[in-house]
């Protein structure tokens, strides 16, 4: 016996979209903070420290956030002595992954600042940190902030692998509603749009952003896919 | 933590996996040959259809830029069946995959186009070049040169996003990897290893992909785009 798609079903499906927003949010902020270090660090005189910074931005982009997830869901269970809670797996994978993201474009950003800006105010007398908290990072910001929104829209897409793991999630709740009503053709685009209302108004800010500051032409204005 | 690692499960299944990693190679190189066809099509159109057809593919482009993959792979495999067409699920992934690099390389594509400047494309046209000689070989050509670097990131992405067609039970290194780490309870040790294997995949991709470049566009350095 299948229930029919009513408001019980589609509020499950909304409450789904607060988790992933929730997600993404939090992604955003802890990663966020990771990133503003990986940046930091790749800019740091401390050969090593640029080294395992630029590692760990070549590994979380060169592999697969969904094997992220999974390493960061039996990792904890190993870890844990197999408690199976997709919670905290999903909240660090996706914090590394953001971290590892948002380090290359603010690295790139603050790279993106002529050399002079550094030379004029070392000739100045200003010490190091001064000038990049002074001199570079208020000029990088402006560069960094188009592509840090593009990022998100990116972020927000990924969150679907979640569901793969079992967090319910936008797009694991439309399969869950999907298996009690059996109306995949009136749930997974329903879904699709969902994402799209979020995305698309952020994919136009982005883009907007970047003609409004008219950095069209910098080095990290490079196309930022995903899928 | 007294759990102790034993990698022996994964070396014995190192031809399945290795299996499994050309799998992935030929799902995404498949989707890449097509999508990039596509991609020039829709480049071309959006420039010189008539505007309804370009208003549908840039609905289409960003319709398919701003939902997840595994979205679209879900409407594709279960919704689509409720309309009469089923597809196994490889074919899917693969359809799937095409469709989405299709939008990402068609914007790429178009970039590339418009960074051609419209006095070649007027002097060609002057110099008696037909439209589509005049499109092949003053604006597409050019435009893939530039478009290069980005094409080739969105390749690796691509191949990497594409694990996520094991959700629709389509085979690909994922999903042996899946099937592989049930049967023998060595979840870690598998991921770990085709983490691995995927890393390696992207990291030689990308040099391959640079070499190309090289190879197809020897002159691209001195003469590069102002």
């Amino acid at each position: 016996m299948s229930r029919g798609f009513g408001w019980h079903e589609l509020l499950y499906v909304l409450r789904g979209l607060g988790w992933t927003l929730a997600l993404s949010a939090m992604a955003l902020t802890a990663g966020g903070l990771g990133g503003l270090i990986i940046a930091l660090a790749r800019q740091s005189r401390a050969r090593l420290l640029r080294i395992v910074a630029g590692g760990f931005i070549l590994l979380l982009q060169g592999t697969p956030v969904l094997m992220q997830l999974f390493l960061a869901f039996y990792g904890l269970a190993v870890l844990t002595g197999f408690r199976m809670d997709p919670w905290p797996a999903v909240i660090l994978a996706f914090t590394l992954y953001a971290a590892a993201f948002l380090g290359e474009i603010w690295q790139g950003a603050i790279e993106a600042v002529p050399r002079t800006q550094w030379e004029a105010a070392h000739a100045l007398g200003l010490r190091r940190h001064v000038i990049l908290l002074r001199v570079v990072a208020p000029q990088a910001v402006r560069l960094a902030i188009p592509p840090t929104v593009g990022f998100l829209v990116q972020l927000v897409k990924s969150t679907a692998v979640a569901s793969i793991i079992g967090f319910v999630e936008l797009t694991r709740a439309g399969q869950l509603m999907v298996n009690v009503t059996f109306q995949p053709m009136l749930i997974y685009p329903l879904v699709a749009m969902l994402y799209f209302v979020v995305c698309w108004p952020i994919s136009l800010l982005a883009s907007w952003l970047e003609r409004r500051l008219d950095v069209g032409r910098r080095p990290v204005g490079r196309m930022l896919g995903g899928t | 933590m007294d759990y102790v690692f034993q990698f022996g499960a994964v070396w014995d299944h190192r031809w399945d996996l290795l299996d499994g990693a050309w799998l992935t190679l030929r799902l995404s190189g498949g989707a890449f040959v097509i999508g990039l066809w596509l991609a020039g099509m829709l480049a071309y159109a959006r420039e010189t259809a008539p505007s309804a057809v370009r208003i549908a593919i840039g609905a289409y482009t960003e319709l398919m830029r701003n939902t997840p993959l595994l979205v679209q792979l879900f409407v594709l495999y279960f919704s689509l069946p409720s309309l009469g067409i089923r597809l196994d699920a490889d074919a899917v992934a693969l359809i799937g995959l095409t469709l989405n690099f299709a939008a990402y390389g068609g914007e790429i594509l178009r970039g590339g186009m418009l960074s051609i400047p419209p006095g070649q494309i007027e002097a060609a046209r002057a110099l008696g070049l037909s439209r589509w000689h005049t499109f092949r070989h003053v604006v597409l050509l050019p435009a893939l040169r530039v478009a290069y670097p980005a094409l080739a990131s969105q390749f690796v992405l691509m191949m990497l996003g594409s694990s996520v067609v094991s959700a629709i039970s389509a085979t690909d290194l994922t999903a042996i990897t899946n099937t592989l780490q049930s049967t023998t309870f060595r979840s870690f040790e598998f991921y770990f290893t085709t983490t691995g294997i995927y890393l390696l995949m992207a990291l030689l991709t990308r040099a391959i992909l640079a070499l190309g470049y090289q190879y197809l566009f020897p002159a691209a350095r001195r003469n590069a785009p102002a």
